[in-house]
């Protein structure tokens, strides 16, 4: 793992830690509700500040986190218009897939590639620790897998070029 | 230090718990229902359901002299059990809120209990002999925010609110026709209801977790999401406190405080383990955890053997099993409470957390 990715991952991974403290909150605007209130953002006192952790310009993680629920988006590294589409079609793939994966958000925050959202009871039922390694994981992962498939979508290419270019000989 | 008594109940969070003063019930929340365990010796068994609110539970007390339980739920209503030939018998509190009801104490003369809610109030609740029924005043002027906790001063009178507005509050929930007059304290000599008697903030203003009189009800201490705990000493009515003292620590936020003598405080939250503090009005500094084990690096040791590491590789496909954690909690504690002793010198104390156990330690 490069130098500077394991900091940038050591780094979302202790604000996670410290921003992972949630608890059972009931809605103040509607009555028997329960509701993530950073998804609501209706009561500004029960929103702490969010924090961004930018790797690069095309590398960041926003943390937004309130009393019952914590909000991650990512930003993926996309150095290429190849790179742009692969990442779009990966992400989408999962986004879709969102209520196995539990806390993966449908749709990414405006900005970013993809969000997750975890509520209290993400921590009640999981392990916290488990649950950030999870992320920081994921995050390791989706580089590693976009640099893979462009590679293999450039050898196939090469490989169709080279098939068809054998009939002109 | 003996070690301390670990009863695992079940899986599920644990917003809530209480002892009764012979400590042989103990009062779970668990949901929607709360769950009556009784002691057999050194372990705890299911005796009784208490069934009637529809949503999550989010406090329970036992009285501990007339023995009455009284529970509120996020679905806006509290609840008072008493017993009654071999079942426990409800009566709905006319709590008058709109929001969820999120914490529930009883006074200590057991004549009042105070409930925090979503609302933007307290409600405090009495008997009222004459329609056979308990209604409730509201406390409502200077709160902005849900009231996280509610604690009462020894006197009865004087009630204390910490709110998800940064603020911790001590409030008058004198109510005529129920209290006597309290005697002259530090914080303040008339005391009609709702009189603000103290509003404490911290630098960060974060969210109020839990908030707590002092053994003598003169001084009032509190947790908040920004890892501090804060201490008041208040000098008089109309008067600054004589000493505020925040100190701020290097753990994860607490969610519940318990003093355990005039100069003791034990805190526990989000790391899992409970934390003594000790000091006065000149300073107060952090002890150190009572959970022994999270420090004990001798078992783990063990565990790091070769033989060890390729049966984990072999049946789990990874070199080392850290699902456990080293404390003795497996997730946050949400509540502590006195178990053993006397106010002013507790000697054991049980907290009950998210991991469905309740601890009892040893001080």
């Amino acid at each position: 793992m490069a130098n500077t990715l394991r900091l940038y991952l050591t780094c979302i991974r202790n604000t996670l830690e410290a921003a992972m403290c949630l608890q059972n909150f009931p809605c103040q605007e509607v009555e028997r509700h329960n509701k993530p209130e950073v998804e609501l953002k209706t009561s500004p006192e029960l929103l702490l500040n969010p924090v961004l952790i930018c790797r690069n310009e095309a590398e960041k993680c926003l943390v937004e986190t309130s009393i019952n629920s914590i909000r991650i988006s990512l930003k993926v590294k996309q150095a290429d218009e190849l790179e742009n589409i692969l990442a779009k079609k990966f992400l989408r793939f999962l986004s879709m897939r969102a209520e196995a994966f539990q806390v993966l958000r449908r749709k990414p925050v405006q900005g970013y590639d993809i969000s997750f959202l975890i509520t209290n009871y993400h921590c009640e039922d999981m392990h916290k620790h488990k649950l950030i390694d999870f992320i920081v994981q994921f995050m390791e992962d989706i580089d590693k897998e976009i640099s893979e498939l462009k590679l293999s979508v450039n050898t196939r290419g090469r490989l169709v070029a080279t098939e068809f270019l054998k009939q002109f000989i | 230090m003996a070690a301390p008594q670990v009863h695992h109940l079940f899986h599920h969070p644990i917003a809530d718990h209480s002892f009764s003063a012979d400590r042989k019930t103990l009062a779970v929340a668990r949901d929607n229902t709360v769950e009556l365990y009784s002691s057999n010796g050194s372990r705890f068994a299911l005796n009784d359901e208490l069934r009637g609110h529809d949503k999550l539970i989010t406090g329970v007390d036992i009285a501990p002299n007339s023995g009455k339980i009284v529970t509120c739920s996020q679905d806006r209503n509290a609840y008072v059990w008493e017993p009654s030939n071999g079942s426990w018998r409800p009566t709905l509190v006319l709590l008058r809120i709109n929001r969820a009801a999120t914490c529930v104490r009883w006074s200590p003369n057991e004549a009042k209990f105070a409930v925090g809610s979503g609302a933007r109030v307290a409600a405090v609740c009495y008997f009222e002999e004459e329609n056979d029924w308990w209604v409730s005043k509201h406390l409502k002027k200077p709160l902005r925010s849900t009231v996280t906790s509610v604690a009462w001063h020894p006197n009865s009178v004087l009630v204390a609110l910490g709110s998800t507005d940064g603020h911790a509050r001590v409030l008058s929930a004198f109510i005529k026709g129920v209290d006597e007059r309290p005697a002259p304290s530090v914080w303040g000599e008339r005391l009609p209801f709702n009189t603000i008697c103290g509003e404490f903030l911290n630098q960060t203003a974060g969210w109020v977790k839990s908030v707590a009189f002092s053994p003598s009800g003169d001084a009032v201490a509190f947790v908040s999401h920004d890892s501090t705990m804060t201490v008041a000493y208040p000098a008089g009515e109309g008067q600054p406190p004589h000493a505020v003292i925040n100190i701020s620590t290097q753990v994860l936020p607490f969610a519940d405080l318990l003093w355990i003598a005039e100069g003791e405080i034990v805190c526990a939250g989000y790391d899992c383990e409970p934390f003594r503090f000790s000091g006065s009005a000149s300073g107060w500094s952090l002890v150190g955890s009572l959970d022994s084990t999270s420090k004990s690096g001798a078992a783990n040791q063990r565990d790091e053997s070769a033989l060890n590491m390729f049966r984990q590789m072999d049946l789990r496909g990874k070199t080392i099993d850290d699902t456990q954690l080293k404390t003795v909690h497996q997730n946050s504690i949400s509540t502590v409470r006195a178990y053993a002793g006397s106010p002013d010198a507790v000697r054991q104390i049980s907290t009950s957390g998210v991991d469905g156990r309740v601890v009892v330690w040893n001080l």
